[in-house]
């Protein structure tokens, strides 16, 4: 049914336009993202402790209690023996990633039920930068709970090239970009964060242990070739090696393209599956909603 | 205070346009070729009993949902063409709490002042000139987790006019509030649109937040029944007051059909 027009409404006038937003304002907008993240990320201790401890479990534990079982030969981009606490601490870093990208799409779904993801969505910046500026911002928490895993375990005798610590940043900079990217994909097909718990289960769990992370590949190969094949497609295996190479400085260019293009792969996903117009909210609102 | 508004010479064009809009979910029709438009600096009642239609329209309005029947403009700008646009000339308050609890009332300002693109001093200047505006002076420290729930909306409230909209929607904002709460509420939006010129449209199903100078647009089941002032659609259908015409016209049969005005 058509209801008469208003008072005040005048046909025929030319809407005004606002003066576009520049890059200054892009930059505001992103810092404004990055420190709320930050802020959460402060005011939950309990997330950064975990976060902490995690790794440091596999570290002082695992890699202790296997060191003797699980002998890795030397393979590039080890030039000598290292330790078993060596090689792992790469992954370790791989792992905070994962979990930290994984913990951000949490952050999203909960954001998304109680409703504070609606400021974000309502906001004049196009969609896909406002995705970027919170994946930017996931990843700037990852990588500082990676580097205090790092100077932990360095404290612990667990050391790399002193320049691999600057060399890993970009590194650690894209494969935390494609975990959080791939967050957030996952984020998008979650409808309500009780389903979120399956979700980790079927990403991180097969995700970290069918990698390098702990094991080399060619031990995965001599044990099971079909689960070697599986750890070739697996992103997560080239975000490691990717880590791994970088502490010595040097690029693993098959990684890289991996790592680069799957970050593609899942942001663009991610963007349609946020677009009101053509992504998965649409399935939502087709599923139901709030009249 | 005054407000910088982000239209200008555009207030005459229609504040908000909504028109021939239909949305489903599934099979379930939500709304039904629903049309109207609200001119500037007006108070408008979007009113409807529950599963009217009205969050449906206001996530469709705020492009939370893509108007794939019909068009919305927002001074003009067509929320799927333009949604930057219109969306800058928007203030929202949702009827979910979107504060974050684990931040401060300055925090949650402050970021909402950066998704406009509104950083430094001038985000500080309009947060503390806000924060008077709805009587919430000297409260930016406390953490959101800490206050009632009047004084969540009232930040809230403060939050959709940082960045200096045109038009404020307003979804149930008073509802699961005191009635002192409510009122103190719907006065300072009031008296917005007096002081500063905005557009408001103001969804709720309580009646007696309706006031005879007021306009408004009921909405049954997802249908347009009436829209227009209070006195033209209390006349119009034979009513004595705009609570008896509101009833009349929200009738629902057990069924859960609209019931046919006699």
């Amino acid at each position: 049914m058509s209801a008469p027009a208003m008072p005040g409404k005048v046909a025929g006038i030319m809407p005004v336009r606002s003066e576009p937003f520049g890059l200054r304002h892009y930059l505001i907008c992103l810092k404004g993202v990055v420190l709320r993240e930050c802020l959460r990320f402060l005011h939950q201790r309990e997330r950064f402790i975990s976060s902490l401890v995690r790794p440091l479990v596999w570290l002082f534990i695992f890699a202790a209690g296997f060191r003797q079982v699980l002998g890795v030969s030397i393979i590039p981009p080890y030039k000598t023996y290292v330790l078993y606490e060596v090689y792992i601490t790469p992954g370790l870093c791989g792992m905070i990633l994962l979990f930290s990208g994984m913990q951000s799409s949490l952050s999203m779904v909960y954001d998304r039920e109680m409703g504070n993801m609606r400021i974000l969505l309502v906001s004049p910046f196009p969609r896909w930068f406002l995705l970027v500026s919170k994946m930017l911002a996931g990843v700037a928490v990852s990588i500082v709970q990676v580097y205090a895993f790092l100077i932990v375990a360095w404290l612990w005798g667990v050391k790399a090239p002193p320049l691999g610590y600057l060399y890993v940043l970009p590194a650690l900079f894209l494969s935390g970009m494609m975990l959080c990217a791939l967050g957030m994909l996952l984020s998008s097909l979650i409808k309500q964060l009780e389903n979120f718990a399956g979700i980790m289960n079927f990403v991180i769990f097969p995700g970290y242990f069918a990698s390098p992370a702990l094991y080399p590949l060619w031990r995965i190969q001599e044990a099971s070739p079909l689960l070697y094949k599986i750890c070739l497609c697996n992103p997560f295996t080239y975000a490691v090696e990717l880590i791994r190479f970088a502490f010595y400085g040097q690029i693993e260019w098959l990684s890289l393209g991996v790592v680069a293009g799957c970050t593609l792969l899942f942001l663009g996903g991610a963007i349609i599956a946020y677009d009101p117009s053509r992504g998965l909210l649409i399935r939502k609102q087709d599923m139901g909603g709030n009249a | 205070m005054q407000h910088m508004r982000t239209s200008g010479p555009g207030d005459e064009v229609a504040a908000l346009d909504v028109g021939a809009v239909s949305h489903s979910y599934g099979q379930k029709r939500a709304l039904n070729d629903v049309s109207f438009s609200i001119a500037p600096a007006t108070f408008t009642v979007l009113l409807g009993l529950n599963g009217a239609g009205k969050t449906t329209l206001f996530s469709l309005i705020s492009h939370l949902y893509d108007t794939r029947h019909g068009s919305i403009r927002i001074f003009g700008h067509d929320i799927r063409r333009a949604s930057g646009e219109a969306l800058r000339r928007v203030g929202i308050v949702f009827q979910a709490r979107t504060l974050d609890l684990d931040l401060s009332v300055y925090q949650n300002l402050s970021y909402h002042a950066s998704l406009h693109g509104i950083g430094g001093r001038e985000a500080r200047q309009r947060i503390a000139a806000l924060l008077e505006t709805v009587d919430m002076q000297g409260r930016q420290h406390d953490k959101a987790r800490s206050l009632s729930g009047g004084q969540m909306r009232r930040i809230e409230i403060a939050r959709a006019l940082l960045h200096r909209p045109s038009l404020l929607l307003l979804d149930e904002a008073t509802v699961g509030l005191d009635i002192e709460s409510r009122a103190g509420i719907l006065a300072t939006i009031r008296k917005l649109v007096q002081a500063e010129g905005i557009g408001v449209l103001w969804a709720t199903h309580l009646i007696d937040e309706v006031e005879d100078a007021d306009h408004v647009v009921i909405l049954r089941l997802g249908d347009l029944v009436a829209s227009g002032k209070v006195s033209d659609v209390t006349r119009a259908n034979g009513g004595n007051s705009i609570r008896e015409t509101f009833s009349k016209l929200s009738r629902v049969d057990a069924a859960g059909m609209a019931e046919t005005s006699p």
